[in-house]
């Protein structure tokens, strides 16, 4: 047994029904636990001598609330494109029916922290969602792991989760007096707001931002599993 | 008697011993810092959501922005992670000339590091020293990207091109008579390997040099020796990686301990350090640039006898020659299909991470099978050392601030994003 499925396998073993699931995938274990549990369960994965995660790597807001979406609605086009849509090889657009299912539907913000053992040479991936999509809260894990301060205030600035338990839960990369959450989806690239010099009032104006959103390369979502097995050679044979 | 007040002090963010745009506020009770509040964010570009809008290959570029001293380590990166959800083979070539330029790549950041923490601590001539390296060494990007800096030379499946075979040339100007431009075309005469091989030769003496001018200098001692001394328990607390870590006497260098690219079949140390203080962590970087050196003698000696390919032929990925693209139908709609709309990735998330100069840099993907990444989050290793220099500032002088972000070796394009 390698390493990581002993990791797997302890996990089960420790955690038990607080894993609301566990996937092993690319060499990488991905845990996902309640906020409820999150504390428990990162106490124990920093102190147990079988798990000693001592480094905690990194901790990442992330919105899920437009996941498995295009941007290319394409209904019409598709009877346009009748040679793209019939050969249909390379994958073409899907619809926004058939889309991927959405795992995570229902909560919107979760945090992915990325934990390192040193002592065991492993990593671990944890996921914990934020109950309340209006107000995501989640526990700090300051106490365990100190050098997630900073991180947590980046999730907290960027995505607007808020940390119990954070000893100066402020703002880190956005500017002084910056309103809203820029990395989440509902928030546009552009920003809200732009600034410039007012000659009249002698002193920095904010107005609505003036760009006009575009998109160079919509999104597009592809039949990925076909697209990944299909050799050329079997896109010879077909023709 | 008069009452004796804390004073707060800003500093930056436009500070010449601040290494970019941080912002201190330092409390201070007289000379000594009570406490320290790293104000950063003013250089936030907000690379991750930009990346989330673009396919997956537009983004290479922005990865050699975010540590603009330690560019084509950055790439590497986000490379593995989008290699390891896309599960492309990459050919040995390519993983050579990888290992190679990470190499270089820490070379030169380490210069950089050297010569601006020298130049803080009051040794101007450093600075001069690191910058006839950098030269070099940049000379070998330029040759390889055509870009002196923001290289954007490696792809998923491999590198943008292959080693060329002459070298960029000086010509004479008002500034270099011809004299001056045949020594400095001297060792650009051949290949870029024989340019790189003729580096390696002389780069340990350049070393041995700087040891000269600073390890066993007063002055230098003084300054760094018992400054920010960072125990290994709380080096790991605090998330450090790298030579941050390593300096606290932690053995843990991803190159050896989780390998990636080639790094398994070279052979080269891990410097650890023992007090854990500002001077174990330069000794430390100092070392790693002769065993950088080493492994980049060990490439250019594989490169040498072994040509291949060094991009892979999946066209789902990378693109197909200009030739075939011409003549095949196939090649033209591969062609046309990447550079319109990109590839897609597997739904899924991946993890890249690699042992850049500075620490672990690492680049989580989240990807819901679209063209586009649905969420990318750079780990940058300056952004956990900077949290910490609250906690290794604290009690020291003013003057040491200056040398423990030097000795944090501080960019800010990878701290902000």
């Amino acid at each position: 047994m390698t390493a990581i499925e002993k990791l797997s396998e302890q996990l089960d073993q420790v955690f038990t029904s607080k894993l609301q699931s566990k996937k092993l995938e690319l060499g990488e274990i991905t845990i996902e636990v309640s906020a409820d549990d999150y504390l428990t369960v990162c106490k124990q994965l920093h102190d147990n001598e079988s798990f000693a995660f001592e480094i905690l790597i990194d901790l990442c807001g992330i919105d899920y609330s437009a996941y498995g979406q295009d941007e290319w609605k394409t209904d019409a086009s598709a009877n346009g494109f009748s040679r793209g849509v019939e050969s249909a090889q390379h994958g073409r657009l899907k619809f926004g029916d058939e889309l991927p299912e959405n795992e995570n539907s229902g909560k919107r913000f979760a945090v992915i922290v990325h934990l390192l053992s040193i002592k065991n040479n492993q990593r671990l991936r944890v996921r914990v969602f934020a109950e309340d999509d209006a107000y995501p809260v989640v526990k700090s894990v300051v106490d365990i792991w100190n050098g997630v301060n900073w991180f947590e205030r980046e999730a907290f600035d960027l995505f607007g989760i808020h940390f119990d338990g954070h000893p100066d839960l402020r703002r880190i990369l956005t500017d002084y007096g910056f309103v809203g959450h820029p990395f989440r989806k509902d928030f546009p690239l552009s920003g809200n707001v732009e600034m410039r010099y007012d000659e009249e009032q002698k002193r920095v104006v904010y107005e609505p931002v003036s760009i006009e959103p575009r998109v160079l390369v919509p999104r597009v979502i592809r039949e990925n599993k076909k697209h990944q097995n299909l050799s050329a050679n079997e896109l010879e044979s077909e023709d | 008697m008069p009452e004796i007040r804390n004073y707060t002090l800003n500093f930056g963010p436009q500070h010449p011993a601040a290494h970019g745009v941080l912002r201190l506020i330092l409390e201070m009770d007289g000379e000594v810092i009570q406490r320290a509040d790293p104000h950063i964010g003013l250089l936030h570009r907000a690379t991750e959501k930009l990346a989330e809008s673009k396919p997956y290959n537009q983004s290479i570029g922005y990865m050699d922005r975010l540590d603009y001293v330690s560019m084509m380590c950055n790439e590497h990166g986000y490379i593995l992670a989008l290699e390891k959800l896309l599960g492309v083979e990459v050919p040995e070539r390519a993983q050579y000339i990888r290992v190679m330029f990470d190499e270089i790549t820490r070379l030169l950041n380490h210069l950089l590091w050297i010569g601006a923490h020298g130049l803080d601590v009051g040794a101007m001539t450093m600075f001069l020293y690191a910058f006839r390296e950098r030269e070099d060494l940049m000379d070998v990007y330029e040759a390889v990207s055509g870009a002196r800096l923001h290289a954007t030379y490696y792809r998923p499946g491999g590198v943008a091109r292959d080693l060329p075979d002459s070298m960029p040339q000086y010509k004479a100007s008002k500034w270099h008579s011809q004299k001056e431009v045949n020594r400095l075309n001297d060792t650009r005469s051949g290949s870029l390997l024989d340019f790189i091989e003729d580096f390696t030769k002389r780069f340990p003496t350049y070393v041995d040099e700087y040891e000269t001018l600073l390890t066993d200098n007063r002055i230098w001692k003084q300054r760094l020796v018992d400054i920010a001394i960072v125990s290994p328990e709380r080096a790991m607390q605090l998330g450090f990686t790298g030579p941050m870590l390593r300096g606290s006497g932690v053995e843990w260098d991803l190159r050896k301990k989780q390998p990636y690219a080639v790094y398994d079949k070279m052979d080269f140390d891990i410097p650890v350090g023992t007090n854990g203080d500002s001077y174990d962590r330069y000794l430390v970087r100092m070392e790693e640039m002769r065993q950088s050196n080493r492994i980049i003698r060990q490439c250019v000696d594989w490169l040498r006898v072994n040509p291949g390919p060094v991009l892979a032929q999946d066209h789902k990925v990378t693109p197909p020659s200009r030739k075939e693209m011409k003549g095949d139908m196939e090649s033209l709609i591969h062609h046309f299909k990447l550079f319109t709309e990109g590839f897609c990735l597997p739904e899924g998330e991946a993890y890249g991470a690699v042992e850049h100069p500075k620490g672990e840099f690492g680049v989580y993907l989240n990807s819901d099978g679209a063209n586009k990444p649905y969420r990318l989050k750079i780990r940058a290793p300056g952004f956990a050392h900077l949290s910490a220099l609250d906690e290794m500032t604290r009690g020291h002088m003013l003057s040491d601030v200056v040398a423990v972000i030097g000795t944090q070796d501080i960019v800010f394009g990878e701290i902000d994003r």
